[in-house]
C-alpha cells in the first residue's frame, strides 16, 4: 500500500512547508515569472553571454547542496569542492576513455555524480559515526579538499594516466567532450550557449523543487531538528549519525553535479578547483543569500556570482577582497542572509496589505 | 507486578569519582517512582547510564525483559523508554506543532499524526501557541511541550529529570496532574526531583541515592521519617 507520505499529491503538497520560505499564489506566480524570464533570456542576449549565464547556473547545485548540509542539517562543510573536483575529474576520465557517441557523456555525468556522492557518503560516515561535530566538520572537510588538490597537483608525469586520460598535474585535464544528446542522424553537442543553458535551467528547476519537497518531508524535519538540538533528536529515537551522513551525501552529490557540469561546460578541470579559494566561495554565496532557506540560497548564489564575475573584470584579487567584505557585512549585519532578510521584509508587507 | 526495569550491579567511575557504585534497582510496571538525593548523589549519572549516554564499567540493565546494557541511546528509546530533561530539550526555532511533528512522525503519519498532535496540544493546553516558535514559550510551557514530545510516542517508561525545575507553584501542581494522567494511561514514571512537595504529590515509592549507591527505598512517609535521610540532606548536628 502506498502511504499518504508518498502519493504524488502529498509530494506536491510538500512544495510548501515550514522548512521553506514562500507559499501561496503570490510566491508561485513570482516563481513562474522568474522562470519565464530566465527562459526568454537567450532570446535577448548573444550566445557568449548566455554561455556565461549557464556558468552561473552550474554553481547553484553546489550551493543548494551546501545549503542542505550547512543551513538545514547544521554541519558546516568547508570542503564541498572535494566532491566537485572529484566528479569533474571523473567526468573527464570517463569521457576521454568512452568518447561522446551514443549519449555516453550523459552516462559519464551520472557516474561522476555517483562517484562524488559515494565519496561524500564515505567521508560523512567516518566523520559522523566518528562523532566529529561542530567546527571540526569544517576542519576535516577542508583538509580533504586540500589533500585532493595537493594530490592532483603532483600528477604531472606520464605515469599518471587512467586509460587514455592524462591527469596532467597542476595544469589539469582538458580536451574532454561537452555533454552530448543522442539525436537522429547526429548527436547534439552542448557547448556553452542556449542549448546547454536550457538544459541547466531545467535541471536547476527540477533540483530546486525536489529539494523543497525533501526539506518539507519528515526527513527535512529531522534535519532541521538536528541543527537545533541533536541530543534531543537522538532521545526521540532517531539515529542522528545516519541522518547527518545522508544529508552530507546528498550535499556531496549536488557538489559533484556542479563539478561534472563545470568540466563539461569548460572542457577542462584543474586542481585549483579544489583549493582554498574555491572552497571558501560557496560558503560566501550561501551565507550571503541565507543558508537556512533553499530559495534564498539559490537567488543569493546567482546574484553574488554575477557580481563576482563583473568585479573579476577589474581584477580577480580585488573581487576576492570584495567577496570577503561581503561575507563580513552579512555576518555582522544580517546573519540570516541578505535574501532571507529581504524575503522576510516583503512577506511582512504582503501580510500588512492583506490585513 | 512484573518489573519493567531491572538494574543489577551497575557501576561507573570517572577516574577516582564513582558515580554509580554497584546500583541494584528495580521498577514495577505502572509505578510512579521518584529518585531523590543530595547534590552529587549520582541521580543524573544514573539516568545517563539508563539512557546509554554513559557506558557502565560493570552491571546490567534489563528493560521490558531485554538486556539493553549495550544498546545505543536511540535504540533504547525505540524499545519504549522516553525522557524529559531538566533543561527543556526542545527545538526553539521550530513552532510548537513542528516540535510535536518531529517527535511523532517516526511512529505516525497522515491523519493519525494530526490526531496525535491535536491530542497533545489539548493535553498541554498549547493550542493557542501551535504556530509559535517554541523558544518564545514560557519556561513552564516549554517543560510541558517537552513532556508532550516525550509521551506522545506512548513509551512504556518515562524518565523525568527534575520536571518542575524553574516552575511556579501552579505550574508544578499542573505538571503533577499531567503525570498522574499519564500514569493512569499505563506509562511507568521514574522522576529525579528535589521538590519534596512535588514528590509527595506524585510518588508511590521513593528511592534515595547517596554517593552513587541506593541508600534507602520506601514510601514517601517512610523516607521523610527516616533519620538517615535527614542526616544526609542536612548533615549531623555538631553539638
Amino acid at each position: 500500500m502506498i502511504s499518504s507520505e508518498t502519493t504524488p499529491r502529498s509530494l506536491l503538497a510538500r512544495l510548501e512547508g515550514p522548512q521553506t520560505m514562500g507559499r501561496g499564489p503570490v510566491f508561485w506566480t513570482a516563481a513562474a515569472i522568474a522562470i519565464a524570464v530566465a527562459a526568454a533570456y537567450p532570446l535577448m542576449a548573444d550566445a557568449w553571454t548566455v554561455g556565461n549565464a549557464a556558468y552561473f547556473l552550474i554553481w547553484t547545485f553546489m550551493a543548494m547542496g551546501l545549503g542542505v548540509v550547512w543551513g538545514y542539517a547544521g554541519a558546516l562543510s568547508f570542503g564541498q569542492t572535494a566532491f566537485f573536483g572529484l566528479a569533474g575529474y571523473a567526468y573527464g576520465v570517463i569521457t576521454l576513455n568512452l568518447g561522446a557517441a551514443y549519449g555516453l557523456t550523459l552516462v559519464a555525468l551520472i557516474l561522476a555524480v555517483a562517484i562524488g556522492g559515494l565519496f561524500a557518503l564515505v567521508i560523512g560516515y567516518f566523520m559522523f559515526y566518528g562523532r566529529i561535530q561542530g567546527v571540526f566538520v569544517g576542519i576535516v572537510t577542508l583538509s580533504v579538499t586540500l589533500v585532493l588538490e595537493t594530490f592532483m597537483a603532483q600528477t604531472a608525469g606520464p605515469q599518471w594516466r587512467i586509460g587514455e586520460a592524462r591527469l596532467n598535474g597542476f595544469n589539469g585535464m582538458s580536451g574532454m567532450p561537452p555533454l552530448t544528446l543522442p539525436w537522429f542522424g547526429d548527436d547534439i553537442a552542448l557547448y556553452p550557449g542556449p542549448s546547454l543553458y536550457y538544459l541547466l535551467l531545467g535541471l536547476v528547476v527540477i533540483c530546486y523543487l525536489g529539494l523543497r519537497i525533501m526539506l518539507n518531508s519528515s526527513f527535512g524535519n529531522v534535519l532541521v531538528a538536528i541543527r537545533e538540538n541533536p541530543h534531543r533528536v537522538g532521545m526521540l529515537g532517531y539515529d542522528v549519525r545516519l541522518y547527518q551522513t545522508l544529508a552530507f551525501a546528498i550535499g556531496g552529490a549536488f557538489a559533484a553535479l556542479s563539478g561534472a557540469l563545470y568540466t563539461a561546460w569548460g572542457q577542462y578541470i584543474t586542481p585549483s578547483s579544489m583549493g582554498l579559494t574555491s572552497a571558501a566561495l560557496p560558503i560566501i554565496w550561501v551565507a550571503v543569500g541565507g543558508r537556512r532557506d533553499i530559495t534564498a540560497t539559490l537567488i543569493g548564489t546567482i546574484v553574488v556570482l554575477a557580481g563576482f564575475q563583473s568585479l573579476t573584470i577589474y581584477g580577480s584579487q580585488y573581487a576576492l577582497v570584495v567577496m570577503g567584505a561581503l561575507l563580513l557585512v552579512t555576518v555582522l549585519a544580517a546573519p540570516q542572509g541578505l535574501v532571507v532578510g529581504a524575503m522576510t521584509f516583503l512577506g511582512r508587507i504582503f501580510r500588512k496589505d492583506k490585513s | 507486578m512484573t518489573d519493567i526495569l531491572r538494574v543489577q550491579g551497575l557501576r561507573k567511575a570517572f577516574g577516582g569519582v564513582v558515580v554509580a557504585n554497584g546500583i541494584d534497582f528495580s521498577l514495577s510496571a505502572g509505578d510512579m517512582h521518584c529518585l531523590i538525593g543530595p547534590n552529587g548523589a549520582g541521580k543524573s549519572s544514573f539516568f545517563r547510564l539508563l539512557l546509554g549516554e554513559h557506558a557502565p564499567d560493570a552491571g546490567t540493565i534489563t528493560f521490558d525483559g531485554n538486556d539493553i546494557t549495550n544498546l545505543r541511546s536511540f535504540q533504547r528509546i525505540r524499545r519504549g523508554i522516553s525522557v524529559k530533561f531538566q533543561v527543556p530539550g526542545i527545538f526553539k526555532a521550530l513552532s510548537v506543532r513542528q516540535n510535536l511533528e518531529v517527535a511523532f512522525q517516526d511512529h505516525l503519519n497522515g491523519q493519525s499524526l494530526g490526531t496525535k498532535i491535536h491530542e497533545m496540544l489539548d493535553f498541554t493546553d498549547l493550542h493557542a501557541e501551535e504556530t509559535t516558535p517554541a523558544g518564545n514559550l514560557s519556561h513552564g510551557q516549554q517543560q510541558w511541550l517537552e513532556i508532550a514530545m516525550a509521551v506522545g510516542v506512548e513509551p512504556k517508561l518515562l524518565l523525568l529529570d527534575e520536571p518542575t525545575a524553574g516552575m511556579s507553584p501552579d505550574e508544578t501542581r499542573k505538571t503533577g496532574d499531567m503525570l498522574h494522567d499519564l500514569n493512569a494511561r499505563g506509562i511507568t514514571i521514574l522522576a529525579v526531583e528535589h521538590d519534596m512537595a512535588f514528590v509527595e504529590q506524585i510518588a508511590r515509592r521513593v528511592t534515595v541515592l547517596h554517593f552513587g549507591s541506593i541508600f534507602v527505598e520506601g514510601t514517601i512517609a517512610e523516607i521523610i521519617d527516616h533519620p538517615g535521610v535527614q542526616e544526609i540532606y542536612l548533615g549531623t548536628a555538631d553539638v
